[in-house]
């Protein structure tokens, strides 16, 4: 049933570092590996090899420049990884026609069920995130699945149950968990780094939440040697001085 | 928006379809037998035509019948029902025109109302989306449904109601038009929410996530043909209202009703392809593109 539950038990959800990311997209390749060979339709690439290659992810990292408005101040380069953020007022499942699209009442997980899935695009329009993708081999949508055959998995050794992107990152800027529990740690690192929603205004109440860059340390300025160290000339002397002007003058 | 042939050909049929059978369920013009067979035959062939056009874009089409199960949610199912409501009411409705010789009042209303529905509810599928902003406003239901209407009485031969009616559709794509070039800015979304980073300064997009392209730029991010935007609305407008008022205030005949039909359909295809190229999704910030 394409309508949105009233209250989900758990919101499990990722929160992301955007401090800590570096950037080394081995979430998103960690991400491709499992889910194309596990739950659903595998990830297919169209053109791989090719001058014009494309193909479906659930998980990408964008780079973001930012410059700060002071003048002195260096611009920070910041990368951003992006899926779906289990949003609990998920526009993409209430427009599905055909209820392929869902959110889990039990953990607040949006899922699709592939076979029901008419591939209609329009969940795809829903999202602002571009949480979405059609396979363009298959027909359906895929997203992020929060790797639901990972975490719940007890086949796997329990330091595996997390989702792929979770276990591979090698900065550990990315955390799963349970959002709806205040006391959980992911939970803890949110209120603690001040976790915020991306574009809040569109009203998806998004269930993942990036935690933003601390500011940039400033380097204090060292004394200890200034005394021996006599400060460089301000004005130019002797034969530049005189360049300087005899330049002025013209 | 990427503008699929499918989806334009399918709003445009379908709207000038069942804009023609409101009017022929309220018995404008009242026809029976052949003559009434030769328009619900029209009808017939757009609405449908229309319908099927819209199920190529669907990656899995042999599953569409699944679309009629969410319509307490979706608009799109509440589509498929409102037209294979109207399809039926106006079929019986026909089924006693053409070939009894009866009207059947009770079917021909309310396939009018159904049909009237039926745009209304393709029209909600685009303004639900708060992540298009120049679809999600009021005047899109009021421009589909205005443009319907007035293709529906141009092929229904009813000129008076023709001319107020194309003129009233003219002024509120005009409308649209201009409100819908402030929406994205209106909206509040820009790289600053999208990113949550605008506090430290300014956000610009370094590098995308991957070097080809993808689903969402194909489908989301289409940029070819807008700068002729202007020119393309100045040819929709003309086309879609202009020509046609003018050839039906010239002494009717049937040259001249089709010509006026034909100049309609042409600047309303032009003005359907200008509402998805035109469209901006917000998706679009991540990759700093609109």
């Amino acid at each position: 049933m394409t309508t949105l539950p009233a209250k989900t038990e758990k919101k499990l959800g990722l929160v992301i570092d955007l401090d800590t990311c570096v950037g080394c997209h081995a979430c998103v390749i960690s991400c491709k590996g499992w889910n194309t060979e596990n739950y659903g339709a595998p990830l297919s690439d169209q053109n791989a090899y090719g001058a014009d290659n494309s193909g479906t992810f659930l998980n990408r990292v964008h780079s973001f420049e930012v410059q700060p408005e002071a003048a002195d101040a260096a611009a920070q380069l910041i990368h951003f990884p992006k899926s779906c953020l289990h949003c609990e007022d998920a526009p993409c499942v209430t427009v599905c026609p055909t209820g392929a699209s869902y959110k889990r009442v039990e953990d607040g997980i949006v899922l699709v069920n592939e076979s029901d899935c008419i591939g209609c695009g329009l969940c795809a329009w829903a999202c602002p995130y571009g949480a979405r993708e059609l396979d363009q081999a298959e027909g359906v949508m895929k997203k992020c699945t929060l790797c639901v055959d990972r975490i719940y998995n007890e086949n796997l050794p329990e330091e595996d149950r997390q989702p792929a992107c979770v276990r591979t990152c090698p900065a550990g800027a990315r955390h799963f968990g349970d959002l709806g529990d205040e006391n959980s740690e992911v939970s803890k690192l949110v209120a603690e780094r001040g976790g915020m929603d991306l574009m809040p205004e569109q009203g998806t109440k998004p269930v993942n939440k990036y935690l933003p860059p601390r500011p940039k340390d400033e380097m204090p300025e060292f004394d200890v040697l200034a005394p021996f160290l006599e400060p460089v000339a301000e004005e130019p002397k002797g034969f530049l001085g005189w360049l300087d002007k005899t330049l002025e003058k013209l | 928006m990427h503008p699929a042939p499918s989806v334009i050909f399918f709003t445009t049929f379908s709207g000038l379809g069942f804009g023609l059978l409101f009017f022929l369920g309220l018995g404008f013009p009242a026809v029976t037998g052949w003559t009434a067979f030769a328009f619900f035959a029209i009808a017939y062939v757009m609405a449908v035509g229309g319908l099927m056009a819209s199920t190529f874009h669907l990656g899995r089409p042999e599953r569409a019948i699944k679309a009629f199960t969410q319509w307490r949610s979706s608009w799109l199912s509440r589509e498929a029902w409102c037209a294979v409501g109207a399809l039926m009411l106006m079929g019986l409705y026909g089924l006693g025109l053409v070939f009894f010789d009866s009207r059947w009042t009770a079917f021909g209303i309310l396939g009018a109302g159904l049909s009237m529905a039926t745009v209304f509810t393709t029209s909600m599928i685009y303004t639900q989306l708060k992540t298009i902003p120049r679809w999600n406003m009021k005047l899109t239901p009021l421009k589909f449904m205005s443009l319907s209407l007035a293709g529906g009485a141009l092929l229904a031969g009813q000129v008076d109601a023709a001319l107020v009616l194309l003129v009233i559709a003219g002024l509120v794509q005009l409308y649209a038009w201009v409100e819908g070039d402030k929406a994205f800015a209106g909206s509040g979304t820009d790289m600053a929410s999208a990113t949550g980073l605008g506090g430290i300064g300014k956000v610009r997009a370094f590098e995308p996530p991957h070097t080809g392209t993808n689903y969402l730029l194909c489908e989301f991010v289409h940029v070819i043909g807008r700068k002729h935007s202007q020119k393309l609305r100045v040819i929709a407008l003309g086309l879609m209202t202009i020509v046609p008022i003018i050839l039906l205030a010239l002494p009717f005949s049937h040259i001249v009703g089709v010509l006026a039909i034909a100049s309609h359909i042409a600047g309303v295809l032009t003005a359907r392809w200008l509402f998805f190229a035109e469209a901006e999704h917000v998706v679009g910030l991540y990759y700093g593109k609109r």
